[in-house]
């Protein structure tokens, strides 16, 4: 490969980014601009950094699961699931023993540990179904959502499981050297997919098999054991982005964060991720995360319906569709 | 002996075990009550199952057509309160209209911006329904304003009678609307010439664009269809039920998504068939609905559907990857 294909490699992935920063600071610019006295206060940064985290992680699981072409539906009622378990297992465990600090910890922990295996759990399910038994992507993981709500409704009996200990609440609502726990967090979950996703064998074998299924597995790369892990991934995502809403909203129900399924997906089409595959970076989806957050706070703001704010979403996701579609017929 | 290797003779049978296995558990399921409530609970799910086959074999998925249901059915009734308008007829050529346009929408992106299918309509039934609860209301219309022609349309029965406890039913004639739009799709798909092409843009989009089919033509039609049978069947909906709920529907795409994945379509585009999707959707409907007369907790219905889509996907997928070898 000469330089000068490798510098426009480059400058192609930078020119992604580099819209997406524009596009940012035109929402910052444009709700500064509506709100001159509520948009640009401390309070209001403040609190998207503790609502951010549970959408960009779950938007960071999906861009995992469309670098090999295909989708994750699931994701939110993993992330349901795995918050109801947890509360599951608290409700039988500490009602009626001592509320020593150690052994809350350490409920806190195992609970962590159910909530994130449970996540393993499902994604090895949905891995299994898609690379294993060759269910497309679309409709494996539409029913095993079906059946991981499902569960969690079973679980619940419909309402809401209230009551976690402190140390849930802490990883919701908590600060660390006086940053959002939760922001802590998904900075440390960004980091950690980003260095796998191009630092790693994984990673560029993901990448590689998005790009050309064919022509991966004619080159030897293990295709169906990549996907399975590649859905692992995205489960465990999911199962963290469930912890952190639960620990949030101290409470966790089946028919929570309905509605993050489309923006999860906007988020990751909109930081460039290719939805057939080979292409997405953790870098543009959080950069895309943090203008529709900025996007959304202010449309609350203005006091527009959470209805309203929703249409805002989907017509943001077809905008970006067609802009991307011009973009991409320029060259 | 073809006919025991085609999908619906397998499905068929399936369902004909089903049903045995549910009489024997609980014999209600025999009744006639049931059987006409079964038979009714068809209609709605059915007539959008039609539409959403007719995408599938194109090779795409439409997740926004409820959405488009639900805005037809509110908007037809609040425009009829508007108005006071007292027909039934115009109501529904104006819902299916609705849904016609916003299925033309679809296309529209599909086409245009070459994108997938899923995000397409994920994006375009939020925006639908965004602006429908955020716009128009989110109030609904109970009985009491409903129109009561639309009541009364969806009230005639075919057949009438009188169970042993006493209390009065009947099957639904709404059956008969289900049935002509399942022959009619049938016809049209199996005889006509964008029938054919709808096949041809499913099993391999450039192929029928080079032997000279007009592919932006056949994707516009496939979604417009899915449209405004949606728009239809949701206003339909409404009569049936007796009030418009603009929150109506929700989540229920997947189900009609199973019906037609359990009736031996294909995800891949260029398979299906209306006979299939007609059995998929009367087996979906009986095992939700059987899940009741078998006492087992309610809770359980989202984990059943969800084995289903799984399981007839599974069938579905393997069915296919033999053909392959």
């Amino acid at each position: 490969m000469s330089d000068s294909s490798i510098a426009k490699r480059i400058l192609g992935q930078d020119r992604n980014i580099l819209q997406l920063i524009a596009i940012t600071i035109l929402v910052f610019a444009l709700m500064s601009w509506l709100n001159p006295d509520k948009f640009l206060r401390y309070y209001n940064f403040e609190s998207i950094t503790y609502i951010m985290p549970e959408l960009g992680i779950l938007a960071i699981a999906m861009m995992i699961a469309m670098l090999t072409g295909g989708i994750d539906l699931s994701v939110v009622g993993i992330a349901n699931l795995a918050g109801i378990l947890a509360g599951v297992f608290f409700h039988s465990v500490i009602v009626g023993t001592d509320q020593s600090t150690g052994m809350i910890l350490l409920y806190t922990g195992l609970g962590i540990l159910m909530a994130l295996g449970i996540g393993l759990l499902a994604g090895l399910l949905n891995g299994f179904l898609i690379s294993k038994l060759r269910i497309t992507p679309i409709l494996a993981t539409l029913g095993t959502g079906q059946i991981f709500t499902g569960l969690a409704v079973v679980l619940t009996g419909g309402p809401a499981i209230t009551g976690f200990p402190d140390g849930w609440n802490f990883i919701g609502n908590g600060k660390i050297i006086g940053v959002a726990t939760p922001f802590v967090l998904f900075v440390i979950v960004a980091g950690a997919v980003a260095v796998l996703l191009t630092r790693t064998t994984f990673g560029v074998n993901l990448m590689l098999i998005g790009t050309n299924p064919k022509a991966a597995v004619f080159a030897g790369l293990r295709k169906d054991r990549m996907i399975l892990y590649s859905y692992m991934l995205t489960g465990l995502l999911a199962a963290v982005a469930g912890v952190i809403l639960s620990g949030r909203t101290n409470a966790a129900k089946s028919d929570y964060g309905a509605s993050y399924l489309l923006q999860a997906v906007l988020i990751a089409v909109l930081g460039g991720t290719n939805p057939a595959g080979g292409k997405g970076r953790v870098l543009g989806v959080s950069i895309a995360l943090i203008a529709l957050m900025l996007l959304s706070s202010g449309f609350q703001i203005l006091r527009f319906s959470n209805h309203l704010i929703d249409f805002i979403w989907g017509g943001f996701l077809l905008i970006v569709i067609a802009l991307n579609a011009f973009r991409n017929t320029d060259r | 002996m073809t006919i025991f290797r085609r999908s619906e003779t397998i499905i068929a049978v399936i369902l004909l075990v089903a049903m045995v296995l549910i009489g024997l558990i609980n014999p209600a399921f025999w009744s006639l009550d049931n059987i006409f409530g079964l038979l009714r609970s068809n209609v709605i799910i059915g007539i959008m199952a039609l539409g959403v086959l007719v995408v599938m074999i194109s090779g795409g998925i439409d997740v926004s057509f409820t959405a488009f249901a639900v805005a037809a059915m509110y908007l037809t009734v609040k425009g009829m309160l508007y108005f006071g308008y007292e027909g039934v007829l115009l109501p529904f050529v104006v819902a299916t209209l609705i849904g016609l346009a916003l299925g033309a929408f679809n296309a529209f992106f599909i086409h245009t911006f070459r994108m997938i299918p899923l995000i397409v309509t994920l994006g375009t039934g939020s925006v639908v329904r965004g602006l429908l609860l955020g716009l128009v209301g989110t109030s609904i219309v109970n009985i009491d304003k409903m129109p009561p022609q639309l009541i009364n349309f969806a009230k005639v029965n075919l057949v009438n009678s009188t169970s042993a406890t006493g209390t009065n039913f009947g099957l639904t004639a709404m059956i008969l609307i289900y049935l002509g739009l399942a022959l009619v799709t049938h016809l049209f798909l199996r005889y006509t010439m964008i029938g054919r092409s709808i096949f041809a843009y499913g099993g391999a989009p450039e192929a029928a664009k080079r032997v000279g089919f007009d592919t932006r033509k056949t994707l516009l039609f496939v979604y417009c269809f899915a449209g405004a049978l949606a728009g239809f069947a949701g206003l339909l909906q409404g009569s049936m039920i007796w009030q418009a709920n603009p929150r109506d529907f929700a989540g229920f795409e997947l189900d009609v998504i199973a019906a037609v994945v359990l009736g031996g379509a294909s995800i891949f585009g260029g398979r299906g068939s209306v006979i299939g999707t007609l059995l998929g959707v009367f087996m979906l409907v009986m095992v939700k609905n059987s899940l009741i007369i078998m006492k087992v907790d309610t809770t359980w219905q989202r984990v059943v559907v969800g084995v289903i889509i799984v399981g007839a996907t599974a069938l579905t997928a393997w069915r296919d990857r033999k053909k392959l070898v």
